[in-house]
């Protein structure tokens, strides 16, 4: 069954395997997916590259990705990956 | 740095990308996109984590010295495998020893007095290219650099010692990475080529080039469009000089010529030696194992190991040792043999091995004095050698001085060796480094050596200052009816009055005589009632000379006392140049001519008022007529300022009506301009204000009737108390109008300026076309301060906008009671004439610095514009209004 905005917690321990997961079920979306980025504090290179591959399937399948809750360093990392355009931003 | 890598790196750069296959450019991009995503993760860092990985780096580095050195030693079969531990050991204890206590992340440095910050922000990724002669310990130092400020390097070593620094990257990335660095922060290309480098450089994601290497290496770094760090070649001249310790000298210089065979790029290349030392030093080099080279034997030496092609120097003999070259060369020398030493006679093409040689060979030069030393090593210094290093043995701090500042060299050492000193650290405080600066001289972006303030954007937080502000009038100051008996208590022995014929024939120089102590040497200098010009000025500093005066007592209005303030400077400073000191500025404290602090002279400055307008007896200023020119020059500096001011209303009884007019209204323009002067400050306003209230007040009762004491003591108080807010806080364009006006026209000031002064009041109430930058105020507050002085004066109104028309509509209400004329065309002026001088007109109201301090900005336009309304004139009072834009200011308010 298709699904509309999707909310997904991400949690900065294990921010690489959510994402992942949460790609899982991108196949089950319509429109947009919501992730929320509050618990996360840190990204690491490994969740980097989750989220971008993860911003690549979403784009394949015309999703919108919203995250919400990032942090500020987070913004900025993503910024300095050039990722940040790929998202749309809500606090 | 070695020729086989100088030719290589001849090939063009534009090679680049195009020649690259497709699957070398994935695999280039792949380490870019990993160095980039490292690098951003890396920003999320704090000072504690970097400072972690980077001790364990500095430890494993230290670790490793001996297996990388040995590795470095086998696979290039350059240097010497102990020395090159050493180096490993200065890249990383000596370094990390540098960098342990700096901070690198967020706030690196506070400077509180200057309310500045400095705050790190990393690169991101670094390409970063290293070479032949330095391999192992230039990568090690590099890591360590690069996690202390959170970057990410992709290496290209030197082909030839690839296997060494890979895996020195790895012995660093493989412990950053345990400790918290993030993945993929360094890396090493994998057989590289050129083209991989020229990709890499022009790479949009690559932030930064560091090249240590050659000029090829450099050159295609600074190609590359990037930021570059291109560090290059060097040719280091020594000089021993007849002082120096011969024994230090050469021990340092076979330390440091030997050191890893010579390959450390800093180290000596010739050693020009004062003659008187000459055989000494020779004789001590050959005590501790150098090789003396006959001139025949310097000749072998040359052909072998100089390419006659290029005159660069052979890579086959690069980090040999010196024996191993000899035998090359054909030259027998004794076993264990450490150095050669070959007499050279010039520098150039026809002096083979006066150029750099990265091995143990030392060219020396027998030099008959000093100067022909200083001059043989500039010749090295710009034979190749140009920003990079330049080494001096001596005991003559003037030679040291004289070969500091002929060597155009990044790094000038005293009495210690090249190589080792160069690095840093070791032998003096400078920064502990592989890769030197050598300054625009070598190509290069920087003379320094190379530190991790070079792997930073160093971002400044500049916070708003405070601007200071100051208070200055004269020490003493005395007021009110017979001040003047004041004059007794300063002790004089020649006394010079200054003053105009009126008040000759009025009695009042006798007035000022007779309180005067006895024994004082009296000399009245009457001066023409008019502003002073420099020929009158002269004049007056004649007579002083003359009396040889001690005190100088000005007795008269404005012109009288601007004519003493400028002849005491003159007579004080003979040398100062007044056209000079009348030069523009913007900032009194910042202006290019300074006034003169030596005196030859020192005279006592006792400034009487007999008009109560430009109070000219307290302020910094003083207006002398160039006639000449048809202008006014203003000077203004505090040390015009009179040490002893008098305002005694018995010199201001007789005033007629027309100058109480003039200048009354002078002192209602000063006060009202300081009012809301960009300089304006609590200590001024409370003058100004107060001088505003008694000038409304009193101003018509002392036009009306000359014979009121009160008035004219209150009118006479008030020149004085405004000329107190003016001289700190400044007047406005008011002044500049009036100014240019006056001289043009030839009009009195006073009414000059209160031809224009109900239009200036209206604009600076307006909304700004311009604001003028000003530290000293925040916001833009004229308007308000206009509508405060119309409450204080009760013209009543709700709002700011009718106060200020308020303030207006009695100003204009003054100025009629005072008979003034309400236009310049009223003057007889023709529209044609004053159109004809509006050019004129609004340049020199421009040029004029009094409206520096105007709380607004004028364009020449708005000058032409006040100038005009000027001249059709205000309406009756009752019409007369603010602008329409008045509105919104209120409204913002």
């Amino acid at each position: 069954m298709a699904m509309i905005a999707v909310w997904l917690k991400i949690d900065e321990e294990r921010a690489g395997q959510a994402l992942q997961e949460a790609e899982e079920q991108l196949g089950n979306v319509e429109g947009e997916v919501a992730l929320d980025f509050s618990s996360v504090r840190r990204i690491d290179p490994s969740a980097l590259r989750a989220l971008e591959k993860f911003a690549g399937v979403a784009d394949d399948r015309g999703i919108k990705v919203v995250l919400r809750g990032v942090d500020v360093g987070v913004y900025k990392v993503l910024k300095l990956v050039k990722l940040g355009s790929r998202f749309s931003f809500v606090s | 740095m070695a020729t086989s890598e100088v030719v290589q790196e001849r090939v063009q750069i534009s090679l680049a990308a195009e020649s690259l296959s497709e699957e070398r450019i994935a695999y280039l991009e792949r380490l870019v996109s990993q160095a980039r995503s490292a690098a951003a993760v890396f920003t999320q860092s704090t000072q504690e984590d970097v400072d972690r990985i980077v001790k364990a780096m500095a430890l494993a580095g230290l670790d490793q010295a001996q297996p990388l050195a040995r590795l470095a030693v086998e696979e290039t079969r350059l240097g010497v495998m102990e020395d090159k531990v050493i180096k490993n050991m200065v890249a990383t204890e000596f370094v990390y020893n540098y960098i342990k206590d700096k901070r690198t992340v967020g706030v690196i440095r506070e400077f509180p007095e200057r309310n500045l910050v400095e705050v790190a922000e990393p690169i991101g990724v670094i390409f970063s290219i290293t070479p032949i002669t330095n391999p192992t310990s230039t990568v090690l130092f590099k890591c360590i650099m690069a996690i202390k400020t959170r970057n990410a390097v992709i290496f290209s070593p030197h082909p030839n010692a690839w296997r060494c620094c890979s895996e020195a990257v790895k012995i660093m990335y493989e412990t950053a990475l345990k400790h918290g660095a993030p993945e993929g922060v360094f890396a090493c290309l994998e057989s590289h080529t050129l083209q991989d480098n020229a990709y890499l450089m022009r790479h949009k994601d690559v932030g930064l080039i560091d090249a240590t290497g050659g000029p090829g290496a450099v050159k295609a770094a600074y190609s590359s469009g990037k930021p570059a760090l291109g560090v290059g070649p060097g040719n280091t001249p020594v000089y021993l000089e007849k002082t120096a310790d011969v024994n230090t000298a050469v021990t340092d210089i076979i330390l440091s010529k030997t050191f890893d065979n010579g390959t450390i790029c800093a180290s000596e290349q010739t050693a020009v030696i004062d003659d008187q030392i000459y055989d000494l030093v020779l004789k001590k080099f050959a005590e501790l194992g150098a090789h003396i080279c006959s001139e025949k034997e310097t000749k072998l030496l040359a052909r072998t190991v100089i390419d006659p092609e290029t005159g660069f120097m052979q890579p086959m003999a690069v980090g040999q040792k010196a024996a191993d070259i000899a035998r090359l060369a054909g030259i027998a020398v004794k076993a264990g043999t450490k150095l050669l030493i070959a007499p050279i006679h010039g520098v150039g093409r026809e002096h083979p091995l006066s150029v750099e040689k990265l091995f143990p060979v030392l060219a020396v030069y027998r030099a008959k004095s000093v100067d022909e030393a200083l001059k043989v090593c500039v010749d090295v210094n710009h034979a190749g050698g140009l920003g990079h290093t330049a080494v001096i043995f001596s005991r003559d701090d003037e030679v040291i001085r004289r070969f500091g500042e002929l060597m155009n060299a990044g790094r000038i050492l005293v009495n210690s060796p090249g190589s080792v000193g160069a690095v840093g650290g070791v032998y003096n405080d400078l920064a502990p480094t592989f890769s030197f600066g050598c300054g625009t001289g070598g190509g290069n972006s920087t003379t320094d050596n190379v530190n991790i303030y070079h792997y930073l954007n160093i971002k400044r937080v500049a916070r708003r200052t405070q601007a200071h502000m100051w208070f200055r009038v004269p020490n003493q100051i005395y007021f009110n009816l017979n001040a003047v008996e004041n004059v007794r208590q300063f002790p004089s022995r020649s006394t010079i009055i200054i003053t105009n014929p009126a008040l000759e024939k009025f009695g009042h120089v006798d007035i000022v005589r007779h309180y005067l102590p006895q024994g004082t040497h009296v000399h009245v200098s009457v001066i023409p009632d008019a502003e002073p010009e420099i020929k009158v000025v002269m004049q007056g500093v004649e007579a002083l000379n003359f009396y040889q005066a001690d005190q100088i007592i000005a007795l008269g209005g404005g012109s009288v006392i601007d004519a003493a303030k400028i002849m005491k400077l003159k007579y004080e400073s003979p040398d100062a140049d007044l056209e000079e000191l009348a030069a523009p500025f913007l900032d009194l404290r910042k202006r290019v001519v300074q006034y003169p602090t030596e005196k030859t002279n020192r005279a006592r400055l006792i400034a009487i008022s007999t008009t109560s307008g430009t109070g000219s007896e307290v302020t910094p200023f003083a207006v002398l007529t160039d006639k000449a020119r048809a202008r006014k020059v203003t000077l203004a500096d505090y040390s015009l300022t009179p040490d002893v001011a008098i305002v005694d209303p018995q010199f201001v009884m007789s005033m007629p009506k027309g100058l109480t007019a003039d200048t009354g209204i002078d002192c209602l323009t000063h006060a009202l301009e300081a009012a809301v002067s960009s300089y304006a400050s609590a200590y001024t306003d409370c003058n100004a204000m107060q001088a505003i209230r008694m000038a409304f007040k009193y101003l018509p009762v002392a036009y009306e009737n000359p014979r009121d004491e009160e008035a004219r003591l209150m009118m006479h108080n008030a020149a004085c108390i405004a000329a107190m807010a003016f001289a700190n806080a400044s007047v406005g364009v008011n002044h500049a109008l009036a100014h240019a006006f006056g001289a043009r026209f030839g009009v009195a000031h006073g009414r000059a300026n209160a031809l224009m002064l109900p239009h200036v009041i209206a604009y600076n109430a307006s909304v700004p076309t311009k604001f003028l930058p000003s530290p000293y105020q925040k916001g833009y507050i004229a308007h308000k301060k206009y509508a405060t002085i119309a409450d204080l004066l009760g013209l009543g109104g709700h709002t700011i906008d009718e106060k200020v028309k308020n303030l207006v509509v009695a100003t204009e209400q003054l100025l009629d009671q005072l008979g003034f004329p309400r236009s310049i065309a009223e003057l007889g002026i023709s529209k044609e004439e004053f159109e004809r001088a509006m050019p004129e007109l609004t340049k020199l109201a421009f040029d004029d610095p009094s409206w520096r301090s105007n709380p607004r900005m004028p364009l020449m336009s708005e000058l032409a514009d006040l100038f005009w309304k000027a001249y059709h004139g205000r309406g009756p009072a009752k019409a007369a209004g603010a602008t329409e834009q008045q509105t919104s200011l209120q409204q913002s308010a």
